[in-house]
């Protein structure tokens, strides 16, 4: 097949998303309407300070949490309209997550963490075992595969986190603050880690975050500021204001 | 949009399983409150089993010893509870059921991120029902098995010591393990019973609410 770029799978689309939050007698309007595109195979970061509502954003486009108005498409299926089975289908197959907090289930080693997604999945035990190896060789853990989290460091969990996420070849990675809680090293470890998996396996990575080691890998970055897109940026054109990419 | 099968019951078994393993002592201190109550309801109707088989025995000796114990025996069959060993036992179920939702309440708001996550994995909450259902059935079984062998073995004792060794010779096996079984049931009822609106509370959460819980 030929490459057509013009044509593009746009695998998220959000229309006039708005997201208000009840705080005590005050409603906080968190989100004042995204609309945005994104295609598949690409690498996003949605950028913002704190309190911007780029978590907010993120949780919409993962559908963890039901917008006030406005409407979000995975595959141009609106996931509104989903039932419990179809929802849960949705966040188990065709979207990894990946959180700030690492989220590993704390009485489970490595190995279960990974091979969880895959049990929900309905994969046979022995297929489960042999692929959640994999992915943690993959992530560089294979020897550590029999510890529980509270055993590993902040970037072996979140190493183990990356490994689940991938864990039923999702079409989409959703990573809210994936270095957040990491120190400058091992932060761009997974950074490195989650751009291998976008370019090598053509996994979309949508991430929230306020790192800026995470520009020099993202193909475009979309600003949010006080719950509005602020800027959409390719990759060429942060080469210009940033000027510090290889 | 595709669907997501059920998890395999075998599945949830396991992990459900899995769990209580590696929570231990937590699970034991869920459980403890059980033990007791069904120790005690088991205790009450042991000594009543045996004071029956002693009584329709008819050997003059037991009567007597039954006599000398305090018992009513002019005129009856069989040996009951008396109306205030039956509220006794009802208030250490109900006191024991309430402390089952408390320790749940506890154990799962512990365990909401756990539960978000799962979600966000792909969990329905029927899952997450399920395994917490699954878990507090253990539990209550385990604890109940504890609950009836401590219970039986201070019933015997406890007969033994007000009626004498006359006891060893009648004990009622069939009446026993009745009883036994009985005491089994009602525990894992009231262990289920305790965790059912916890486990309900937690499936219902949206993922995020759950994940939101500061820990």
């Amino acid at each position: 097949m030929v490459e057509q770029p013009m044509q593009e799978h746009i695998i998220v689309r959000t229309t006039n998303v708005t997201k208000s939050f009840q705080l005590g007698k005050h409603e906080l309007l968190v989100l004042k309407g995204i609309s945005l595109k994104i295609a598949a195979g690409r690498y996003i970061s949605i950028m913002g300070p704190s309190g911007s509502g780029k978590s907010t954003l993120f949780n919409m486009i993962g559908g963890l949490d039901k917008p006030t108005s406005g409407k979000v498409f995975i595959d141009e299926v609106d996931i509104a309209q989903l039932d419990a089975y179809e929802l849960a289908w949705l966040r188990c197959r065709k979207i990894g997550y990946i959180f700030q907090t690492f989220n590993l289930i704390p009485v489970m080693t490595a190995l279960e963490n990974v091979t969880l997604p895959m049990i929900f999945a309905g994969t046979g035990n022995d297929e489960a075992m042999e692929r959640g190896m994999e992915l943690l060789r993959l992530v560089g853990l294979d020897q550590r595969h029999s510890h529980r989290p509270s055993e590993l460091s902040g970037g072996q969990q979140q190493r183990v986190a990356v490994a689940r996420a991938l864990a039923n070849n999702p079409a989409i990675i959703l990573a809210d603050e994936p270095t957040g809680n990491l120190d400058l090293k091992t932060g761009e470890e997974i950074i490195g880690l989650l751009k291998q998996m976008s370019s090598e396996r053509g996994v979309t990575i949508i991430s929230a975050t306020h790192d800026f080691k995470m520009l020099n890998v993202s193909d475009e970055v979309i600003w949010i500021r006080d719950g509005l897109i602020d800027k959409i940026e390719q990759r060429d054109e942060l080469n210009i204001s940033m000027g510090t990419i290889e | 949009m595709e669907r997501l099968a059920a998890l395999p019951f075998s599945k949830s078994v396991e992990i459900a399983y899995k769990s209580i393993r590696v929570r231990f002592f937590r699970s034991l201190v869920t459980t403890a409150s059980l033990v007791l109550a069904v120790a005690f309801l088991c205790y009450v109707q042991v000594v009543n089993n045996i004071a029956t088989s002693l009584l329709q025995s008819g050997d003059p000796e037991a009567l007597r010893a039954l006599a000398r114990a305090g018992y009513d025996i002019n005129g009856v069959t069989t040996i009951g509870e008396s109306a205030q060993q039956q509220w006794l036992v009802a208030l250490s179920l109900l006191v024991c059921v309430v402390g089952i939702i408390n320790a749940q309440l506890m154990a799962v708001s512990e365990r909401f991120r756990e539960i978000g996550t799962m979600k966000c994995l792909g969990a329905l909450d029927r899952v997450i029902m399920l395994l917490f259902l699954l878990e507090a059935g253990m539990q209550g079984f385990a604890g109940s098995l504890l609950g009836v062998l401590v219970g039986t073995l201070a019933g015997v004792a406890g007969s033994a010591v007000s009626l004498g060794a006359i006891v060893f010779a009648g004990l009622p096996p069939a009446a026993l393990a009745l009883t036994g079984l009985q005491s089994v049931l009602v525990g894992c009822l009231l262990s289920l019973a305790g965790v059912l609106y916890p486990a309900i509370a937690a499936a219902r959460m949206e993922p995020v609410e759950a994940m939101r819980v500061e820990q």
